[in-house]
């Protein structure tokens, strides 16, 4: 559900290292962090190194190694998180980004993996 | 003459809306509200943010209060999820998730609601446990039985007889009426044709529904038509869905206290064409339920690909059937529109 609205469009930006973009949860609630298990983005067909996401709501930011064990936060209903890809940085221009979230449900027999995959412009 | 049975809205039917930033909670309320479903049902964490793990702020819980009393709603149900696979790779001991029941009781009497709903996953044992504080705090737990589960599994059997031997009223239950699908719901159909499902095989799998074929003879007699991918996912919806009775909730109506208006499309001329309301709304009456239902339209994650959902339209066609079925005189319509 909301699978085709979890890359916001036109959030794709430079940040220092790499860049970054808006995602939501695809889901009818929020999940505490710890229940995130990997958020895996491609960009034209590359998937980048897990080692080099970052996830950051309400100005804080964690790797996805710290998120395994945070139990105080979470990644509300619709809340736009920042996702940032430090990867040395995108050219200027449209790029194919895929964001893959994995998260743990407890009453569901399955842990599901749900994605988008959005062009995104990045501004000279 | 109207019934004693009230109409409510599980916000949850307006998370397509709702999670875009579409409507508001006051949208959601007050769009409730002129349909004359004045009971409210919410899921806790969906519309507070920071439930449970940072906790809602009190300036929303007093907004919260300050909505219902300005539209004359009624709190109803505060839907808690109890997340037991918190902790990767093993599951939240027994006492904490008691206490994690105890912390969504409290939450709810905050709120003001009557009823906080349990997943239907959740162990008797942990509701149990929790149950005297329920009873202080004039909350009752409801388990939602939901499809697959329904009232003769010994999933469920195991919690009336629970809820039974520890004596407490603060444990109950709380149906789901996509329990009772009686027929192969339009959307899912047409949903696993856009999905590239052969029309033979979604025509077979339909009629299959409608003549009751066990689930797994389906997913052979698909797999031997040839369908793959979505061919068999659409068979396997079988598994998890039956068109059970709805008079089998009569032997329960003393712990019936909230009921979930499930509904996957409802059409311009107010029909469900898969759960029967009719039916439904009768066993109701003749149990002496006095209590709301609360519409539930999960059509959404069905027709998203193909067009943006309407929950606000799809809600007041619910609201107009239940009306009708309920004998109320007054056709519910809405009278603010929702600003884009």
């Amino acid at each position: 559900m909301m699978d085709n609205k979890m890359i916001v469009e036109g959030s794709l930006q430079s940040v220092e290292g790499g860049f970054s973009f808006l995602g939501r949860l695809p889901y009818y609630r929020g999940l505490g962090l710890s229940m995130i298990e990997d958020i895996q983005v491609t960009v034209d067909g590359t998937v980048q190194p897990r080692e080099a996401v970052r996830f950051a709501v309400r100005g804080r930011t964690y790797t996805l190694d710290e998120m395994e064990t945070v139990y105080d936060n979470r990644w509300n209903f619709g809340e736009k998180a920042t996702i940032i890809v430090l990867n040395g940085g995108l050219t200027p221009g449209a790029h194919a980004i895929t964001f893959a979230v994995r998260y743990r449900v407890s009453y569901l027999p399955f842990v599901p993996t749900t994605k988008d995959t959005k062009e995104l412009a990045l501004a000279a | 003459m109207s019934s004693a049975i009230k109409r409510g809205v599980s916000l949850y039917s307006y998370q397509n809306e709702t999670f875009q930033g579409k409507m508001s909670l006051e949208d959601c309320i007050r769009t409730s509200a002129e349909l004359g479903a004045r009971g409210i049902e919410i899921i806790g964490e969906q519309t507070f943010w920071g439930w449970p793990e940072y906790g809602a702020a009190d300036a929303d819980v007093d907004n919260w209060h300050r909505l219902i009393a300005q539209y004359d709603c009624v709190p109803v149900s505060h839907d808690f999820m109890l997340d037991y696979k918190r902790y990767k790779g093993r599951e939240m001991p027994f006492e904490e998730q008691v206490a994690s029941v105890r912390n969504d009781i409290d939450f709810g009497a905050r709120l003001g609601m009557k009823y906080i709903r349990a997943l239907v996953s959740i162990a008797p044992e942990v509701l149990v446990a929790a149950a005297p504080h329920a009873e202080e705090r004039g909350i009752k737990i409801l388990i939602e039985v939901h499809a697959p589960l329904h009232f003769d599994h010994p999933w469920i059997i195991r919690h009336a007889e629970a809820f039974e031997k520890s004596g407490s009223d603060a444990l109950g239950f709380l149906p789901d009426m996509g329990m009772f699908l009686f027929a192969f719901p339009p959307v899912w159909k047409e949903r696993f044709l856009r999905l590239g499902v052969p029309q033979a095989i979604a025509d077979y799998v339909v009629k299959a529904y409608e003549d009751r074929v066990l689930s797994e003879y389906v997913i052979l007699n698909v797999q031997q038509m040839g369908g793959t991918g979505p061919a068999i996912a659409m068979a396997e919806t079988l598994r998890h869905n039956a068109a059970f009775e709805p008079k089998r909730m009569l032997d329960h109506m003393s712990r019936i206290h909230n009921i979930h208006g499930k509904f996957y499309q409802m059409t311009e001329d107010y029909v469900e064409p898969s759960i029967p309301y009719d039916e439904i709304v009768k066993v109701l009456q003749q149990g002496g339920f006095q209590g709301y239902i609360c519409s539930e339209y999960e059509g959404n994650r069905w027709i998203e690909d193909a067009e943006e959902p309407n929950s606000v339209e799809q809600v007041r066609r619910q609201q107009v059937m239940l009306a009708r079925l309920l004998g109320e005189t007054e056709v519910p319509s809405l009278k603010t529109p929702i600003a884009a």
